[in-house]
């Protein structure tokens, strides 16, 4: 008779894996990517495919070479790094400094914690801030010309807009425009049509809030991520935006907000545990980027709203624990 | 909304092959090996030995204290010897061997009470038929049910609970039962109600077994104290607090018996095997399997006899698949690897299931991504990525600061870890480092 396997339980799973998250999150990223190359053109897909090629080649040489570990590519993790890197970065960028942003990105960002689940930061947003205090002018000259070719659909829709913000100044987003306006806009002096299919300026992906909003559909229909983190953030931005003065809807649609909601404050690894806890996350993150738009010297914050929140993960984790089933019980009874 | 229990869960493939089939009475083997150990607590002692006769429903082992339960013939035969035989798991334990008559193993002088007998039986009376038949929990946990329906002192219980959740993928026995035998099952949950003083009787029912739902609650309509609930499939909807609060609402506190909500859980198959004693005079000799899995041509739900090897059940159920990599006893979820088809049936096997040697080997396991899933499924509301963690570095104590020792090893969290991480292996092995220090 032949031997039977025997193991703990359960002796069945439920067959998920982390490469099937990870190409969740892919799939969730494609209309933001072909929003990108259809606003930006050419030089967009070559930004994404350096940042996609540098991220993966310094994974696999720190794995393969310093940590002499198999093989970890075909998780997809670093393909995620690669994309939403280029998506925080202007499409004219230097294909040099996209190549420093992703070795920051993983080397530092990543490996340098022992690689995947061990990172404190959003290794993308670690490059993109390494990049930001390296090359602050590069990392904030736009494309100018955006526009051209889309007068038509704008004069169609009848918008009295006079214009989106890459009209009115090269080298400027929405965001630089609030920013030193100080929370006076009104969105008659913005076409949010313009802003939702990604006719306005920024970095790569955070030009296409419809695209963006089927990615988080997506993530969320297939269960890669829950609601509570992209709805708390865009909640508490649009919240305090208010409060401030502002205007919500723009708020909302300009710059990286919602490019930061779905896709980097829901990374698993840098976000807190428990429900409670990412209401919690999420709701300082909105916090956090509204305060730096409207009274720091950045015009975006986003990122930094997000990577200073991962540094407190596990102190969130700490106070939100789940309750016990029962244990309320327990202390009503003693 | 359909009523299910409030935190965690999953609902994996339910796999319920056997579903709608008939019960089958297993042939007797040439000979049965009755285990001593069938129930949680002390083991039985022997009271026969080789070469004596025995009856249908003879006590041929007795309980040897409170938690302890006797055992006895299934059949007439002749006690052949007395020697350990290996459990599923391949332990050596004691076991008596029994001999069937070849003619006439069944034939019984046993004869039913009558009603009025029945009727002016006092609780004492009917916790001491159950004890003296040896009935244990069915569910798989075996814990002697004596115990169960003796209320403690100052506690009091208002609700019996019929667990006939069925939650396990593949089981079916229960649904078997509850499609044959619902009346029955009811007369034996009014029996517990009796014995423990309780007012009302709730069934609670998956809702992937409409026909099970559709013989109780009929059978139901008879007995105003008796309600059947329909409850959401969700797995582990059979756990004790799991199904309380699905049904009640009530929470049973961390550490405390379920008695504290007022509540008596008891399975449909439990719930059978007392109306069998108390009404027939049948003690715990046989009890319904199920033997399933994807590569066996005739799957089923079979009575069968206690001591019957498990090799008989794979048999009957056409054979070991050429495929087959893995055999459980019990569900895929809470149930153990059996190591060797020579070992015999208990009071607490609720079936084999009969896994593919492609499915039977865990996936290698990667890092904690930390995506919250196991958090999110835990049905205790416990944290078992961290607990691995801790385990992993020793942190016993912080494993119990946690709330370990609150797991009920559902299996929730490693079924649903994208990592394949054997967080419950972990889990476990938190436990038992904490117990030995106690």
């Amino acid at each position: 008779m032949k031997k039977l396997i025997v193991s703990y339980s359960p002796h069945i799973h439920g067959g998920g894996s982390i490469s099937r998250c990870m190409w969740n999150v892919v799939i969730a990223m494609l209309p933001a990517l072909a929003v990108a190359i259809w606003t930006f053109g050419l030089p967009a897909l070559s930004v994404c495919l350096v940042s996609i090629c540098a991220c993966l080649l310094t994974e696999w040489a720190i794995n393969r070479f310093m940590f002499h570990r198999p093989f970890t590519l075909s998780n997809g993790s670093a393909l995620i790094t690669g994309i939403l890197l280029a998506f925080n970065l202007p499409s004219i960028l230097p294909w040099w400094m996209v190549t420093i942003g992703a070795v920051v990105a993983i080397g530092i960002g990543k490996m340098s914690f022992g690689g995947l689940g061990s990172n404190i930061w959003n290794p993308a947003l670690v490059g993109r801030v390494f990049l930001l205090l390296s090359f602050p002018a590069a990392m904030t000259t736009w494309p100018t010309g955006i526009d051209s070719g889309f007068e038509g659909v704008v004069a169609a829709t009848g918008a009295s807009a006079p214009a989106s913000a890459s009209d009115a100044s090269t080298g400027a987003t929405l965001l630089t425009h609030l920013n030193s306006a100080h929370g006076t806009p009104s969105l008659s002096d913005y076409n949010l049509l313009d802003m939702s299919i990604g006719h306005m300026n920024g970095s790569l992906g955070e030009v296409g809030g419809i695209a963006i909003l089927i990615g988080l559909a997506y993530l969320l229909l297939t269960r890669t991520i829950t609601w509570h983190i992209p709805v708390s953030v865009i909640a508490s931005a649009a919240l305090f935006s208010w409060a401030f003065g502002g205007n919500p809807v723009l708020d909302i649609f300009a710059g990286g907000l919602l490019l930061g909601a779905v896709f980097m404050a829901t990374d698993y690894v840098t976000s807190p545990m428990t429900p409670k806890g990412q209401l919690i996350f999420g709701f300082m993150i909105g916090f956090i980027t509204i305060i730096i738009r409207r009274y720091g010297a950045y015009p975006e914050g986003m990122s930094f709203a997000i990577l200073l929140m991962n540094s407190f993960v596990p102190l969130i984790n700490r106070y939100c624990r789940p309750s016990i089933f029962g244990e309320k019980e327990r202390r009503a009874m003693a | 909304m359909m009523r299910t229990f409030k935190k965690g869960g999953i609902h994996p493939s339910e796999n319920k092959l056997t579903a709608g089939k008939p019960i089958l009475d297993l042939p007797l083997p040439g000979e049965l090996r009755i285990m001593l150990a069938q129930s949680i607590g002390a083991p039985a002692r022997p009271v026969v030995k080789p070469g004596d006769v025995v009856t249908v429903g003879q006590m041929i082992a007795e309980a040897t204290g409170f938690v302890s339960a006797p055992v006895h013939s299934p059949v007439n035969g002749t006690v052949k010897k007395l020697e350990p035989t290996r459990t599923p798991q391949g332990i050596w334990q004691d076991s008596i061997v029994l001999v069937p008559d070849a003619d006439n193993p069944f034939d019984s002088s046993l004869q039913p009470r009558s009603e009025e007998e029945i009727g002016h039986l006092s609780p004492a009376e009917i916790i001491s038929i159950v004890a003296d038949a040896g009935i244990v929990g069915l569910g798989g946990a075996t814990f002697p049910t004596r115990v169960k329906l003796s209320v403690p002192e100052g506690k009091r219980a208002t609700t019996v609970i019929i667990n006939g959740a069925e939650c396990e993928p593949y089981l079916t026995c229960d649904e078997a039962l509850m499609n044959v035998e619902a009346d029955n099952i009811l007369k034996g949950a009014l029996l517990i109600m009796r014995a423990t003083g309780a007012t009302e009787v709730i069934v609670g029912i998956e809702h992937n077994k409409p026909d099970s739902i559709a013989a109780m609650s009929r059978a139901a309509e008879r007995y105003p104290e008796i309600r059947v609930e329909a409850l959401r499939t969700r797995y582990p909807q059979g756990g004790e607090k799991q199904l309380i609060y699905a049904l009640t609402g009530r929470v049973v506190p961390c550490g405390a018996l379920p008695v504290e909500t007022g509540c008596i859980v008891d399975n449909v198959a439990t719930a059978y095997a007392i109306y069998d004693a108390v009404y027939n005079r049948h003690p715990l000799t046989h009890r319904l399997m199920t033997v399933s899995g994807e590569g066996l041509t005739s799957p089923g739900n079979f009575r069968v006899a206690n001591g019957t090897p498990l090799s008989s059940l794979i048999d009957f159920a056409g054979g070991m698949p050429e495929e087959a990599g893995k055999v459980i006893a019990g569900g895929p979820m809470m149930g153990r690897a059996v190591s060797t088809l020579e070992a015999t049936a208990t009071k607490g096997l609720s079936g084999l299931v009969v896994i593919p040697e492609s499915q039977a080997r865990r996936k290698p396991a990667g890092p904690c991504i930390r995506c919250a899933r196991c958090v999110a499924a835990c049905p205790m509301g416990l944290e078992p990525y961290l607990f691995m963690l801790q385990a992993e570095n020793q942190v016993w104590e912080g494993m119990s600061e946690h709330g370990v020792m609150n797991c009920m090893e559902c299996g929730c969290c490693s079924y649903t870890c994208p990592s394949s991480r054997p967080l419950l292996d972990y889990i476990r092995l938190g436990k038992q480092e904490l117990r030995k220090k106690k």
